[in-house]
């Protein structure tokens, strides 16, 4: 309790402390809000953010400040949390390369407040610093090539003087990378490569399967297939200040088709740690080796410092897109648990003596086949960023429960053009509702209570120290439950969808608001949004077909909305 | 053999010569008419205009013609066009189905988005397709979500079933399992 005290802000992000263990992403410390005066919560505040597209980001809160990071073509905005009405402090809308909207499913750009800077990415391949105070640009460096399908599509992790990004771009086929950047200048400081030989990837002697083959990252495919590998770190980066360690998941190899890519396909769609300042790998778990389905390991992970099976331990806990939540003691990298969180036939089941997952053979995927009801599909089965009470023990999961039918054709790979050889139709799992709130048990590896939604969850769960867990649905409805049991306190429907996770912080007055921003930008996930055809039972990755009873919304883009108690 | 017998044979054997006239097919254009399928003339909008003359000379054939459709429906999944926008349903494109046209709906807007590209994602095919394969493929697209004739429409995907066949556009609703 002593240290949740010290906590000032409802809301902290990685800090000089690291990503400290009691300050989640996803947990606020504030206890104003509880389960029994939660029913009279109210909207207080709305600002449209002036973007139609997909808002994936929550709002970031650093001291009297709102920063909002718009879908792309990006604007940031500097809100004022003093005064009535929030506005706007200052605006920056950085130059956009208007390619980059072809390639913008799912991007969840958010900015970082550190240091009276403000440090963000940009869909199209910049990393840009500015002026906390002021919005002047401190500067401004295109470290993703657009050209080779490269895009930028998480925040970037600001540690001791670093600026730590990856890239996304799996579907285009573009080689996975880690970089760091100097927060004074932009310049590059080292980058490492999800796939290819041993110096690319970053692995050396102080990797920890030491004496392994050598350049598993060139051997582990079909000739020179890793080149357009994919492997992207598109999700969020953590880190540990005290071992000094980065943490961070690779995406799924490219091509789909998983005959063109032969072997385990190093080091894609697995966990990495390395070291901050130079970036040499200290382990790699591999998730889904030899990725049949296009799941990849970028969900965002957690680092707690809790109790596991009678003694205290450094975890990471990693709720992977193939339906399994992974605990890992993060210095050594040994995995502790995996249990599936939902029904899942794609696999059965952990083989403890490889440490991974064992195949389902009637899923297998041929090129020119195609295999049906596959649990869980692309993109997986988790939809947001996992929120942890610690005040609870557990884990609150935003989950996808569709299943998917994969059809592998042969593909070429054109630079600038998807490279996936795959098409699917997606329908929700059997008997089930498509969307879930999974409460996970962290120490008993069971779920505890689910609440079922019916269009699958696209956004984040916020718990916090009262007892509660607010998260948003696709169909604009952001909800509040009752930590413990699942039961549904309080709602509020948005004018748009919410696939962006809530927030929760102390406002100048001392009062705990909640913010959430809504706007799905027309279809949840395709960046084509509003232009998609469901009659075609491919469209959207195969969604159309499964959340085809998703309600058009109204044509409302972006909007931000603040509660609080009257 | 009565007359009218007589006049039933004849009708016969003429429907028989008639349907023994297939359908033409070039399967490779002569290089100088390939040069002036390129030239279409273009709004200065980079929308709409007008196709070049050799075009309706031609007898139009990139929308009527089943070995044509055939070819654009082959392109356009060997050059990654369901990669963005599916089976004409739309994903991190827009549909093709849905009868929006961001740029303009009729053939020459279409050559010309695929020869020279669209701002917000749409690459230019200039260097990786011939002028003949980029007309295949503008003639397959715009029977997507349209009337095609029926008799040179493909009637069946070896694809994964997402829409019913093209001979049946425009598609149907799927129906709710």
């Amino acid at each position: 309790m002593a240290c949740l005290a010290l906590a000032p802000a409802g809301v902290v992000w990685a800090s000089d402390g690291g990503t400290a263990p009691e300050a989640q992403p996803g947990f606020s410390t504030l206890d104003q809000l509880t389960p029994a005066n939660v029913g009279g919560l109210q909207p207080v505040a709305s600002l449209p953010t002036g973007s139609r597209g997909a808002h994936g980001a929550a709002p970031v809160i650093a001291g009297d400040t709102a920063f909002i990071l718009t879908p792309f073509p990006h604007e940031l905005l500097a809100l004022d949390l003093r005064a009535p009405g929030l506005p706007v402090k200052w605006r920056y809308r950085p130059a956009a390369d208007s390619m980059a909207a072809g390639q913008g499913g799912g991007g969840r750009n958010a900015p970082v407040a550190e240091g009276g800077r403000v440090f963000f990415t940009t869909l199209d391949g910049h990393a840009i610093a500015l002026d906390a105070a002021t919005g002047v640009v401190l500067w401004d460096m295109r470290v993703a090539d657009l050209a080779q399908g490269e895009t930028l599509r998480a925040p970037p992790l600001v540690a001791r003087g670093t600026v730590l990004l990856g890239n996304g771009g799996d579907d285009f086929g573009a080689r996975g990378w880690i970089a760091a950047l100097s927060a004074e200048t932009g310049a590059l400081l080292w980058k490492r490569y999800s796939t290819g030989p041993d110096e690319a990837v970053g692995i050396g002697p102080g990797f920890a399967s030491a004496g392994q083959e050598a350049n598993l990252g060139v051997t582990t495919w079909s000739p020179s297939a890793w080149q357009h590998g994919g492997g992207g770190v598109s999700g969020p980066i953590l880190w540990d200040a005290a071992a000094g360690l980065v943490f961070h998941g690779t995406g799924y190899p490219a091509p789909w088709n998983p005959d063109q890519r032969r072997g385990d396909n190093r080091w894609t769609s697995g966990l990495f740690a390395r070291a901050l300042e130079d970036g040499a790998a200290r382990w790699f778990l591999p998730v889904s080796p030899h990725d049949l389905y296009a799941l990849g390991s970028t969900t965002p992970n957690l680092l707690l410092d809790r109790e596991w099976q009678g003694r205290q331990r450094p975890l990471l806990v990693h709720p992977d897109a193939n339906g399994h939540v992974y605990v890992l003691d993060r210095l050594s990298g040994a995995l502790l648990s995996a249990e599936a969180f939902l029904p899942v036939n794609a696999t059965e089941g952990l083989d403890p003596a490889q440490g991974v997952l064992r195949r389902n053979p009637a899923k297998q995927v041929r090129s020119g086949g195609t295999t049906t009801g596959i649990c869980p599909a692309h993109p997986g089965a988790v939809g947001g960023a996992a929120a942890y009470s610690p005040r609870t023990g557990l884990l609150y999961i935003p989950a996808r429960r569709l299943c998917m039918d994969l059809e592998a054709r042969d593909t070429t790979f054109i630079p600038g053009t998807p490279f996936t050889g795959a098409n699917l139709r997606q329908m929700p799992a059997p008997g089930l509702y498509p969307g879930a709130l999974v409460a996970w048990d962290l120490g008993a590896a069971r779920v505890a209570w689910t609440k079922d939604e019916a269009l699958p969850l696209e956004g984040g769960a916020l718990a916090t120290a009262g007892g509660l867990v607010f998260y948003g649905t696709a169909e604009g409805v952001l909800k509040a439950l009752d930590a413990n049991t699942g039961a549904e306190l309080w709602r509020f429907q948005a004018a748009s969808g919410i696939i962006a996770p809530p927030v929760s912080y102390q406002g100048p007055d001392g009062r705990q608001f909640v913010a959430v921003l809504a706007g799905t930008g027309g279809f949840p996930g395709a960046a084509a949004g509003r232009e998609i055809d469901i009659r075609d039972a491919t469209a959207a990755e195969g969604r159309a077909l499964a959340m085809r009873r998703l309600p058009q919304p109204p044509e409302a883009g972006g909007m931000l909305y603040v509660f609080a108690l009257p | 053999m009565t007359a009218k017998a007589r006049a039933a044979t004849l009708i016969l054997l003429a429907l028989t010569l008639a349907a023994c006239k297939r359908e033409e097919r070039a399967t490779r254009l002569d290089p100088p008419v390939a040069e002036a399928l390129d030239k279409v003339a273009v709004l200065p909008v980079g929308i709409g205009g007008r196709p070049p003359e050799v075009y309706p000379a031609l007898g139009s054939p990139y929308r009527s013609n089943a070995y044509q459709l055939s070819q654009g429906k082959r392109l356009y999944e060997w050059f990654n066009c369901r990669g963005c926008h599916a089976d004409g349903g739309g994903n991190t494109g827009p549909a093709l189905l849905d009868g929006w046209w961001r740029y303009g709906p009729d053939a020459v807007s279409i050559f010309v988005s695929i020869r020279d590209g669209r701002p917000n994602g749409m690459p230019a095919f200039r260097d990786r397709l011939t002028t003949e394969q980029i007309w295949q493929l503008t003639g397959y697209i715009q029977s997507m979500g349209a009337t095609a004739i029926s008799v040179a429409a493909p009637s069946r995907s070896d694809r994964m079933q997402s829409r019913p066949a093209e001979n049946r556009a425009p598609a149907t609703f799927p129906a709710p399992r």
